[in-house]
């Protein structure tokens, strides 16, 4: 249990997907100029990962590492190269099979998230997630644990850089650096203020 | 755009039209690997390849692409580019690789590459989109290695790895700044670049949101 939670607290504070290792910078930056949207973002963000972090692991470890394929009969046979293909194959179809199920069944929470489903396959942080688990091995509770801290981690910093972004137009910006100039300040700012969770652990 | 000559759109993406610091582009797998130079250019060839011929590729079957499932026909074409830049590296710069890390896998979802195939490619002939192709990736490798020339300068002391200033550890005179090798210092880096790229180019200066009303003298009597 104890181990969850650090690796939980890790992924959330310490290798924040956002601020230490800059992925799904792009969706970051253009959809957090308004609280409502970037929560609305971050949730969704939280909820493929939670799914598609520990599929990617089961096909990992049953399917494409090398020696994976022994009860086949194939024991030499290592398709670890197909890992990418796989990986956003399965990101794309789930994110599809949940758009779906959430319209047919709850369609207020499709409301809610429609609009940010499918411009979450082509975040970074989905695909870097499932890197990151097949890189450090982990084990398939670990990936369900590491999927959803991850998420959260994601989502903490986009809706608080909407809250900041959020009192920041008000101000009188120098005229280069308006917009997406001091958007990158900012967000170099929250991460200097991340770092100081560096060295954490349980 | 169709009759835009072969120059132009070569050339326009790296100042005038840079992805990153105007179209919002692929800033997510560029920075984590601008620590050092050699892994910089490593990235920015990688990127400019996929770029280049995964617009080709895209241009030349567009007109068989079904418009429905057109995203997962470029996804596929653009992951098999990158598994094959992949295995390329692992070849033969296993070192520059394993510091590269997920980074490479992370082209797939560089928005340059998608944007481009979706943007472009789809309405203009190979030729031009191979040139589109590797216009946005210098683009992007421009903005890239002036962040890294400024981090590895300034945060180890040297280029390349060959040390131009020596640091007070091994008995030279420059104390590193160590904040440049940690990740807030790329932000700052591109922020300020974007803030030069604009002062020196003013119509890319984006409209505030706001008007501070001008300050008018009326004091409470």
């Amino acid at each position: 249990m104890e181990h969850y939670i650090s690796l939980i607290l890790k992924a959330v504070f310490v290798e924040n997907m956002a601020l230490a290792f800059f992925l799904g910078m792009c969706t970051f930056l253009a959809i957090s100029k308004k609280i409502e949207a970037a929560t609305g973002l971050g949730i969704a963000v939280v909820v493929v990962l939670t799914v598609t972090v520990p599929v990617n692991n089961l096909l990992y470890n049953s399917i494409l590492r090398e020696g994976a394929l022994d009860w086949a009969g194939l024991p030499n046979v290592d398709l670890s190269f197909l890992g990418l293909l796989t990986y956003i194959g399965v990101i794309a179809a789930i994110v599809q099979i949940m758009e779906m199920v959430l319209d047919k069944y709850i369609p207020a929470l499709y409301a809610a998230l429609g609009v940010f489903l499918p411009l979450i396959t082509v975040n970074c942080a989905i695909l870097g997630a499932s890197l990151f688990m097949v890189e450090r091995d982990y084990t398939f509770g670990e990936s369900v644990v590491y999927g959803f801290g991850a998420g959260l981690g994601w989502a903490l910093a986009i809706i608080a850089l909407a809250g900041i972004r959020e009192k920041l137009k008000y101000s009188d910006v120098p005229e280069g650096l308006r917009g997406l100039g001091i958007t990158f300040i900012t967000v170099g700012l929250m991460s200097l203020g991340f770092m100081s969770f560096s060295g954490i652990s349980l | 755009m169709a009759d835009a000559s072969a120059k132009q759109v070569l050339f326009e993406p790296i100042f005038s039209n840079n992805p990153i610091a105007l179209q919002i582009l692929g800033i997510c797998s560029a920075l984590a690997v601008t620590t050092s130079m050699n892994v910089t250019l490593v990235m920015c060839a990688a990127v400019i390849a996929v770029t280049a011929f995964s617009n080709l590729a895209v241009s030349l079957v567009r007109t068989q692409i079904p418009g429905s499932i057109r995203i997962i026909v470029q996804m596929t074409i653009i992951a098999s580019l990158v598994i094959v830049v992949d295995q390329l590296l692992k070849a033969y710069a296993y070192e520059i690789s394993k510091q590269l890390s997920v980074f490479v896998g992370l082209i797939i979802t560089n928005c340059i590459v998608m944007g481009r195939a979706e943007g472009f490619a789809m309405k203009n002939g190979p030729w031009l989109s191979f040139l589109d192709g590797v216009g946005n990736g210098l683009g992007y490798s421009v903005l890239l290695v002036f962040v890294a020339f400024f981090r590895e300068l300034l945060g180890a002391g040297s280029l390349f790895g060959v040390s131009l200033m020596p640091v007070v550890n091994e008995g030279g005179w420059y104390i590193p700044n160590g904040l440049l090798l940690l990740p807030p210092s790329a932000f700052f880096i591109i922020g300020l670049a974007i803030w030069g790229l604009r002062t020196w180019k003013p119509e890319q200066v984006e409209e505030p949101d706001y008007k501070m009303s001008r300050h008018v003298a009326k004091e409470a009597f």
